[in-house]
């Protein structure tokens, strides 16, 4: 097996048995990242030069008898949402093109804390908005299983670069699936965990009461690790809840008897694809082999919350984005008069299409007039989410739903139609509307060999039972023993 | 609900955007779709319920007001578009 194959968890084995150096990971991702760059288009800004340095370092210190961490010399891709400090943060826009963060985000200190090695930043939609990472200013990543098919969006370069062993491990981050529906579609590993339990500080905004970090992985087992490495309270994010630290990985476990499954009956109805639907029954019934006791429920939502999320996301981010005026953040338009003009030509030539779509819908339901019509139901509808899901986890340990309701499109398949793009995040968005906890795990394939991802939502601050539902099932089916990226549909 | 021409520029005026014909026509599109779309709010049952503004319910959440001197100022003075010593340089906002 390459080395770029292995799991995180298995990269630690090697290395503790002295199969393999630090080094020796490093230049195999480093050349895996040269190989299968141009062919996936996963990143926007490489660090391979000053992560082979980095590499040298940390091995220097192993060979000299110093004391590392488990992690140390691991490495990792980052969203490029996420601010690092002398390296330039775009969030995919031509806005922040030049922008380089004058300070860390807390995820990436605590990231270099364990002296893991970032290799780059990722691509993703413009400001994160968008299911195809086709709204990236710089370039659009490609499906390592299809190269002809989008990666998912918005954290697709984060997905992507997993899924092709360019990374073993990455960061994205989930404001209405981002996270869970790139890891379904691109066949890896997607948690976003409970609104509040991994610091924002230093990550860009979008809509601040729905947005948070996220993790992409090969295995459960790793995703456990690196929750364990980001999770916590920070003082510089008023909305991280104070909890005591826990260990994830004491999670997984394979014994899942008697866990009760609710099964919401609206989410595989209409607009779901036939295999998708097929491969999720498939799952259930492994689970009640397992000795799960499932139920089917009725949790209608899916439409409302949909509606509800639009309404809320693009009204937060037509308030987030306003700071970017031409002033403070690298982009400006050139020969303005006043500090109006700066103001309408930087916004109106910097931001793209879909963004600034947003933005005006944003505008929108937030003036006066609409306000109550919009802004004000779609606060009410959520506390009807809100609601239905606590009713639901009276009687339920997890739920499981599909992830997304289709497989990997094709590229331009719907990035001329904002309204068929948005439907692809119909059984996420609740789940972040309720600030719930959800994971992706792959669970089979679509007829044409493409990835289908089974979505396990759990109570509020209650990962450990989503990872270990998500565990036990992985261990029993091993869809990476089975399946891998294919490269095909390529132009090259 | 219509969303008439303009409509849209009073409200790209007031998210200070300035729109081109062919983004008008479009954007007057999108906007129609996705505002039907997003009328199924006003079918939810939500008449006894209040509004929920985050998903917390943590509110109020202090810490002290210490100042920390940043040091760095050349990191943030990298990314203005224009400088002078070691402030942000605009034209002149007060005539």
């Amino acid at each position: 097996m390459e080395i770029t194959e292995l799991t995180v968890h298995e990269l630690q084995e090697k290395i503790k048995n002295k199969e393999l150096t630090i080094t020796e990971i490093n230049k195999a991702y480093v050349d895996r990242i040269k190989e299968k760059e141009p062919e996936v288009q996963a990143f926007i800004t490489e660090l391979t030069e000053e992560g082979m340095e980095q590499a040298k370092v940390i091995q220097n210190k192993i060979e000299k008898g110093e004391e590392v961490g488990e992690l140390a010399g691991i490495p990792i891709g980052i969203k490029d949402i996420i601010c690092t400090k002398g390296v330039k943060t775009t969030c995919a826009s031509k806005m922040l093109e030049n922008f380089i963060a004058p300070y860390d985000a807390t995820v990436m200190e605590k990231i270099n804390k364990e002296e893991m090695i970032d290799l780059g930043k990722l691509n993703m939609d413009e400001f994160a908005m968008g299911g195809s990472t086709e709204y990236s200013y710089f370039k659009k990543t490609r499906n390592p299983w299809d190269l002809s098919r989008v990666p998912g969006g918005s954290s697709g370069g984060s997905a992507a670069a997993v899924a092709a062993d360019m990374v073993p491990w990455a960061l994205g981050t989930d404001t209405g699936g981002s996270v869970r529906q790139p890891a379904s579609l691109c066949g890896v590993v997607g948690l976003k965990p409970t609104y509040g339990a991994i610091s924002r500080y230093g990550v860009i905004a979008f809509a601040s009461s729905l947005d948070q970090v996220g993790l992409f992985t090969k295995d459960v087992q790793d995703c456990a690790t690196l929750l364990n490495v980001v999770a916590g309270h920070d003082s510089k994010d008023t909305t991280s809840v104070e909890q005591e630290a826990k260990d994830y990985t004491k999670a997984l476990q394979k014994d899942i008897k008697g866990l009760k499954v609710g099964i919401p009956k609206e989410f595989y109805g209409e607009g779901i694809n036939v295999d998708v639907k097929k491969t999720l029954e498939e799952a259930i019934k492994k689970y009640e082999e397992m000795g799960a006791e499932i139920e089917e429920f009725s949790l209608d939502i899916a439409n409302y919350s949909l509606a509800t999320y639009y309404i809320i996301a693009c009204a937060e981010a037509s308030s987030n984005l306003g700071r970017y005026d031409g002033i403070r953040y690298t982009y400006r338009a050139k020969d303005c008069g006043d500090i109006r003009e700066i103001y309408k030509k930087t916004r109106s030539e910097a931001f793209g299409e879909e963004v600034k779509r947003r933005i005006i819908l944003g505008t929108y339901v937030l003036s006066s007039g609409y306000y109550d019509a919009y802004y004000k139901k779609a606060q009410k509808v959520r506390t009807l989410v809100v609601k239905e899901f606590n009713k639901a986890f009276e009687k339920y340990d997890v739920l499981i739903t599909p992830t997304s309701p289709t497989t990997a499109f094709k590229l331009g398949e719907r990035s001329t139609n904002p309204m068929e793009m948005y439907l692809s995040d119909i059984c996420t968005v609740s789940v972040n509307i309720a600030g719930l906890p959800g994971i992706s795990v792959p669970c089979g394939v679509d007829s044409n060999g493409m990835p289908i991802g089974m979505q396990i939502i759990g109570n509020k601050f209650c990962e450990e039972t989503i990872i270990k539902a998500a565990y036990a099932y992985e261990q029993e089916t091993n869809f990476r023993s089975k399946y891998k990226p294919t490269f095909k549909g390529g132009t090259k | 609900m219509q969303v008439g021409r303009e409509e849209l520029l009073h409200i790209a005026n007031l998210a200070q955007l300035e729109l081109k014909e062919e983004e008008i026509e479009k954007y007057l599109l999108h906007l129609q779709d996705i505002l039907n779309f997003a009328n199924v709010v006003n079918n939810a049952p939500v008449e006894d319920l209040d509004i929920t503004i985050g998903s917390n319910k943590t509110k109020n959440v202090f810490r002290k007001d210490e100042v920390e001197e940043f040091k760095d100022i050349e990191s943030l003075l990298q990314n203005a578009p224009t400088k002078e010593r070691n402030m942000f340089k605009l034209p002149k906002v007060i005539n």
